[in-house]
């Protein structure tokens, strides 16, 4: 399953953070993922949503990913 | 010139440029289309660059942006973002702040789609 891939992916690359990811359609191609993390906190939201997209750039490159929306959460 | 140089003068020449599948009239792409309509709700003009004639452009646009994702907003030369980001700065009011700081609050709200490639 995609999704538990993005969730790995996702954890690994934001240790300290919260993740929640969503199959937005049920075809498990198009997730909304929302990060919550220290990581994010004084960086704009085009460096924040790099991040997001860098730690999942292999199911983005190969089309595991056929969608994908971001909310990123900073934490003081 | 090359692809990636026509790409790059698009965003370099253009006050907001927004490459997307479709056109603004016709977006094939909800992401797309979402961008767009935070866009005219800012009161931005709008170049729009489609990327689905050919695959190549989506292709040089991330080698140069190192941004996965279409749609991609640029304002004066600079990476917004995409559909999300653009959505949330104009929902916060930002949009509306960062394009009166580079535009100036009097813009004309021209909507055209220049060709590429």
């Amino acid at each position: 399953m995609a999704i538990e891939t993005i969730r790995e992916l996702l954890a690994g690359a934001f240790p300290d953070g919260a993740v929640e990811v969503v199959d937005r359609t049920g075809g498990d191609d198009h997730f909304h993922v929302t990060v919550e993390s220290s990581t994010f906190h004084g960086l704009s939201l085009v460096e924040q949503h790099r991040l997001v997209n860098r730690a999942l750039s292999a199911p983005l490159a190969d089309g595991t990913i056929h969608e994908l929306r971001i909310t990123t959460k900073g934490r003081p | 010139m090359t692809l990636r140089e026509q790409i790059q003068h698009v965003i370099d020449d253009e006050p907001v440029a927004v490459f997307i599948k479709g056109t603004p009239e016709r977006p094939l792409c909800g992401n797309s289309m979402r961008a767009l309509q935070a866009l005219r709700n800012a009161g931005a003009p709008i170049t729009a660059v489609d990327v689905l004639p050919d695959p190549q452009i989506r292709q040089e646009l991330s080698a140069l942006s190192d941004w996965p994702t279409i749609p991609q907003v640029f304002v004066k030369g600079e990476l917004l973002g995409g559909a999300d980001i653009t959505e949330e700065l104009f929902a916060s009011g930002e949009l509306g702040r960062k394009l009166d700081d580079a535009l100036g609050p009097e813009r004309e709200q021209v909507v055209k789609t220049v060709a590429v490639g």
